[in-house]
């Protein structure tokens, strides 16, 4: 539960931090709220050569709506997202998403960023972004969420790429999401997700593959006017969710199904 | 003048504001001056021959100040790691247990090499660059298939893997014949972790001018440790003192002496400098010894009138690679088969089946919880096929008569059943629960009521008994009480509190006894070197019922010879002087009095009767005539969502009763903590191997998952006082018991809730996977199917 020796080093803007990365090389990796990273360099499964903290970087944590967007600096934690009230009024559903995120030491330190970067399945935002067709806007280029959650722990990032904000669209109609798991603070074992938009429904689902999925099938059929309860059998179509301590295969595709029904029947 | 006790007052845990506020002193709090530190190389595979070890790179890293293996171990340490008879005299087999290994690993874990360096940092670095060529064996993992005449062994070269197999009563074929319904239920107790606060750590220093080693460690029973740890290294137990400080809760886990015990004092020795080591939480989920890890097959039998016939238990307990010290402690389980109950016939057999993984040893509640489990589930099937009320079938079959030898000759000491039974159910509101769930089920609600009528023994414990089952030491108990001139009392016990709260209850019993005021009185205990010359431990809810029996023992010698010296100052006869309140006086002149203090002034001066010896101190020990005998009725209430198979733990009643109360807020306390553990235990918790790879797939708190205080609702107490005749202070145990009753009250009230779709049985953990399968089974649908009710 020790990690291995590593540089440590704290940039003070987005340029530094980059310049800092490039001279690092690629086993440097940055630094937001910890909570996915040090852990794994204490089981040292990462042992990055370099740690650069972007934690001294002001202006990365804004939140602010700008040109009928919901701009989400990378660096804005948890427990931020939750208690803003442009989220509030522009995107319930993020607002309510981000109280569920771990517990609140990880709330308080937890960035939107680290999640969207570390691209963990069981990750809550990922879902949320790619059903709303976010974009992830780094130092170099802006990515849509469809384009970014390729596999597990993937994305197409580069070594001295830094993610600055997630741009999501305002949406303050019908939502919910739903999250199955064991303890309160849990990740997800499954996770369900509706949002009302532009007159048809967006639905995400997490943790029941290596990436978020969005949920076609049950729009398309809740389009044609299926109710909730039969659109919602389509949430396991097509999904392959590996097994893990917590659940089977079969478990979490049923789940999909049952918290993909709750989710838009709950939806408010 | 007002009368005042302490025994009985709600007052607060005077160690608490130290604890809470973090200046508790835990192991890795100290350190000696050029302290290195030691990290362990393991086996990363369950069973493998160690072909060689290459420590080269190592042994050169920075800061490295020495690696040791077994070739060096040999040299400091001999004789192997301790296992008791406990309740299976004679073992099968018991292979021996060096601290480290030599030719062969036989589970992951084992340590194969230790390193010594400057700092923990490059400690763990350098053991990364220690080489060990395995050659993996086949692993023993399946407790079923361990016994199956083909299967390999754990240990090379053994000649299967039975550690033991003891019928304690056979079958009785002609009463099992007087049975009307029977019932038949294998119980999975699964592996879990004792998860304590504070991981394991030991620090330890030898001095070679004068041959004395100073062990500072994290453990429940310091002086047991000496014994052991001062055999092993030759070393005799005036030279060699161990230190127990502030525990961050032991569970059990930290009874048994381990590998690192050893490893961390002999390295100090061999390399001339003080060693400390800490456990990781990965090593002790690893590498601290498992609780439970049991099967039970269960046989039970009932007249139509509900009237109980017969219980027949055969436990295959799951041992690990080596015996743990009191591994078949947990027998125990058998010998309480029968429960709170009268049955015509009990039979019990227990088999230790060795595998390759770490071993159990006992985990809070240790068997009693198992006894439980097995009994109240059978008392429940029963009720079930003979259509009564699962409250009424445990009425009508109560033991009510006291003392109650039971089919194993243990003798219960006072109970009264009924009257928790009753308080639980009023408490619980259960007719109008039962309603509810009536009500419930026509609107597919499931809805579960489960009921837990427990019983322990604890209070470890007569001598007779206890002597044959350690081997040799009688676990008596034993208190120092000073009296210092001034009046200032320092008690020192054998016991050791890790969360027990013994800081507050100890001296409100000296507080009642001498009748001096509680704040003047200090307990101290966690070191060999101070008080008696042996202590006994904390475990088994024995501190109470035996350590402070001891307590009250030597205060009560400290209170004749005062009253004596009293006398002598008064000038009157002994007989005529009256002990009140801390006051000493002349029967029939109460107006003039000496003060408890003054007295204890008068034993250091001159003057002092004929023969009597200056100073007012006084060992004893104690040594009680039986166990005691707590009891209780838990009630779980729950919901189960028949679509996820999630349980809501809606309600938790408990009523508990453990004789004479020192302090209401512990008892409290110590039932929370043991309620949640054993709820925990019942949806939340298991150690999980890869059958094929030998491998934990449970190594961090993200896979071994401990519920937090959301998890709980807020529990209901309700409480009976049933004095125990065992002691003068009529107390009993409660360190268990909320563990002991509370994973069956979770498991009956599922099996409850799932009863109208047939579900007779549900294992632990009751995980929503695993409940959703079996309500998919039930309902006939394919486990891929749809929904669970449509
Ligand atoms: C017990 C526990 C429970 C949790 N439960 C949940 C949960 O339920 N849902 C959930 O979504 N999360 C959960 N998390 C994860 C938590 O939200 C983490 O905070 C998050 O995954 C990572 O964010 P971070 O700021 O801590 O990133 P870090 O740990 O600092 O970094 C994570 C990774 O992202 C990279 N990175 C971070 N920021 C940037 C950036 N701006 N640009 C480029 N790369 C970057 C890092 O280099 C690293 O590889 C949990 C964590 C713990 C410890």
């Amino acid at each position: 539960m020790i990690p291995a020796a590593f540089e440590y080093a704290r940039a003070s803007s987005v340029e530094e931090a980059v310049k800092l990365l490039k001279n690092y090389g690629e086993d440097a990796k940055v630094l937001a709220g910890g909570h996915s990273l040090i852990p794994l360099m204490r089981l040292r499964l990462a042992q990055p050569s370099a740690l650069v903290d972007i934690n001294g970087i002001k202006g990365l944590d804004q939140i602010k709506e700008s040109g009928g967007k919901l701009h989400i600096g990378a660096l804005a934690r948890h427990v931020s997202i939750h208690n803003s009230q442009v989220v509030k009024d522009k995107l319930p559903l993020l607002a309510e998403v981000a109280a569920e995120v771990g517990d609140n030491q990880i709330r308080n330190m937890g960035t939107i960023g680290g999640v969207v970067a570390h691209a963990d399945a069981a990750g809550d935002y990922p879902t949320i972004a790619l059903m709303l067709d976010a974009d992830i806007v780094t130092n170099k280029r802006t990515i849509a969420a469809k384009d970014f959650f390729k596999d597990i722990f993937t994305t197409p990032l580069a070594a001295d790429e830094i993610v600055t904000e997630i741009v999501f669209p305002v949406a303050n109609g019908p939502h919910k999401y739903i999250k199955f798991r064991r303890r309160l603070f849990d990740w997800a074992i499954v996770g369900a997700a509706a949002q009302k938009m532009d007159g048809g429904w967006r639905i995400g689902l997490t943790n029941v593959g290596p990436t978020p999925v969005r949920a076609k099938a049950v729009e398309e059929a809740l389009h044609k006017g299926a109710k909730p309860e039969e659109a919602a059998q389509h949430a396991s179509d097509g999904l392959n969710p590996s097994g893990d301590l917590r659940a089977s295969p079969e478990y979490k595709k049923h789940l999909a199904r049952v918290l993909t029904k709750r989710a838009i029947e709950q939806a408010g | 003048m007002a009368v005042t006790t302490m025994i009985g007052a709600k007052i607060h845990r005077r160690e608490d504001p130290r604890l809470v506020s973090g200046e508790g002193r835990y192991v890795d709090d100290f350190t000696r001056p050029g302290c290195v530190a030691l990290a362990v190389v393991r086996s990363p595979h369950a069973h493998a021959l160690v072909k060689s070890i290459d420590i080269t790179q190592a042994a050169k890293a920075p800061g490295v100040v020495a690696v040791y293996t077994h070739k060096d171990f040999v040299k400091v340490l001999s004789g192997t790691m301790p296992v008791t008879p406990s309740f299976v005299a004679e073992k099968k087999q018991s292979p021996p247990r060096f601290p480290i290994a030599d030719k062969e690993v036989v589970y992951q874990g084992e340590p194969v090499a230790v390193v010594l360096a400057e700092t923990k940092y490059q400690a763990s670095d350098a053991s990364n660059l220690i080489e060990v060529e395995y050659e993996t064996l086949p692993a023993v993992m399946d407790l079923d298939k361990a016994l199956e005449a083909k299967s390999p062994t754990v240990h090379s070269g053994a000649p299967d893997n039975l550690g033991w197999d003891l019928t304690y009563i056979p079958d009785d074929p002609a009463v099992m014949k007087e049975a009307d319904v029977v019932i038949k239920v294998r119980i999975l107790q699964q592996r879990i972790a004792p998860t304590s606060m504070e991981t394991r750590g030991v620090l330890a220093e030898y001095s070679k001018p004068d041959g004395t080693l100073t062990v500072w460690m994290s453990s429940q029973s310091p002086h047991f440790v000496r014994l052991f740890l001062g055999g092993a290294m030759g070393i005799p137990e005036n030279r060699l003192r161990v230190i127990s400080p502030d525990v961050g809760g032991g569970f059990g886990a930290k009874i048994s002496p381990y590998s690192e015990d050893w490893l961390v004092p002999a390295a100090a020795k061999l390399s001339g400098r003080p060693v400390k080591w800490i456990e990781s939480r990965t090593e002790s989920l690893q590498t601290t010894t498992h609780g439970r890890g049991q099967v039970f097959e269960v046989e039970a039998g009932a007249k139509k009138d509900g009237t109980l016939v017969f219980i027949k238990a055969t436990q295959y307990l799951d041992a690990g690679a080596y015996m743990g010290t009191f591994a078949a402690f947990q027998a125990c389980a058998c010998l309480l088969a029968g429960g709170a109950y009268n049955w015509k016939h009990v039979a019990a057999r227990t088999v230790g089946v060795l595998t390759n993984k770490v071993p159990t040893d006992p985990y809070r509640g240790a068997g009693r919880p198992e006894a439980t489990h097995l009994c109240e589930r059978a008392i429940d099937l029963l009720a079930g096929a003979l259509k009564m009320d699962p409250a009424e079938i445990r009425r009508k079959n109560f033991i009510t008569t006291f003392p109650h030898t039971n089919h194993f000759g243990l003798v219960f000491d006072s109970g009264a059943y009924e009257k928790a039974l009753d308080m639980a159910m009023k408490i619980a509101g259960y007719e109008k629960l039962r309603k509810e769930q009536e009500e419930g089920r026509k609107k597919g609600k499931y809805l579960g009521i489960g009921l837990s009528s427990w019983i322990e023994i604890c209070g470890f414990g007569p001598s007779a008994a206890t002597a044959p089952a350690t081997g040799g030491i009688a676990l008596v108990e034993s208190a120092q009480v000073r009296v210092f001139p001034t009046g200032s009392v320092a008690v020192y016990v054998g016991t050791h509190s890790h969360g027990q709260g013994h800081d507050t209850t100890f001296p409100q019993i000296v507080a009642d006894t001498l009748g001096v005021p509680y704040d003047s009185i200090e307990l101290r205990h966690g070191d060999t070197a101070e008080g008696p010359a042996f202590g006994y431990g904390t475990y088994g809810s024995r501190s109470l019922a035996v350590g402070g029996m001891a307590v009250h023992k030597a205060s009560k010698k400290i209170v004749d010879k005062a009253r004596k010296l009293a006398a002598h100052m008064f000038e009157a006869a002994e007989e005529d002087i009256a002990f009140d309140q801390g006051q000493f006086y002349v029967k029939g002149s109460p107006d003039k009095r000496k003060a408890f203090g003054e007295v204890a002034f008068a034993s250091y001066g001159a003057g002092l009767p004929e023969g009597m010896e200056q100073g007012l101190e006084a060992v004893a020990y104690y040594d009680p005539s039986n166990f005691v005998w707590p009891f209780g009725t838990h009630i779980a209430v729950v919901e189960v969502d028949p679509e996820t198979g999630h349980v809501d733990l809606k309600r938790y009643i408990a009523v508990d009763d453990c004789g004479n109360i020192i302090n209401p807020m512990i008892v409290d306390g110590q039932i929370h903590g043991g309620v949640a553990q054993g709820i925990s235990q019942a949806l939340y918790e298991e150690v999980v191997y890869d059958n094929e790879s030998g491998q934990m797939r449970t190594g961090t708190f993200t896979d071994y998952l401990l519920p937090s205080a959301n998890e709980f609702p807020i529990f209901e107490l309700g409480r009976t006082i049933t004095p125990s005749p065992t002691n003068e202070l009529g107390v009993k145990g409660i360190g268990e018991a909320g563990t002991i009753a509370s994973s069956i009250a979770v498991i009956n009230a599922i099996c409850d809730a799932l009863a109208p779709l047939g579900i007779k049985h549900v294992d632990m953990p009751a995980s929503p996977d695993r409940l959703w399968k079996q309500i998919q089974e039930a309902s006939g649908g394919s486990s891929n199917g749809k929904e669970a009710r449509k």
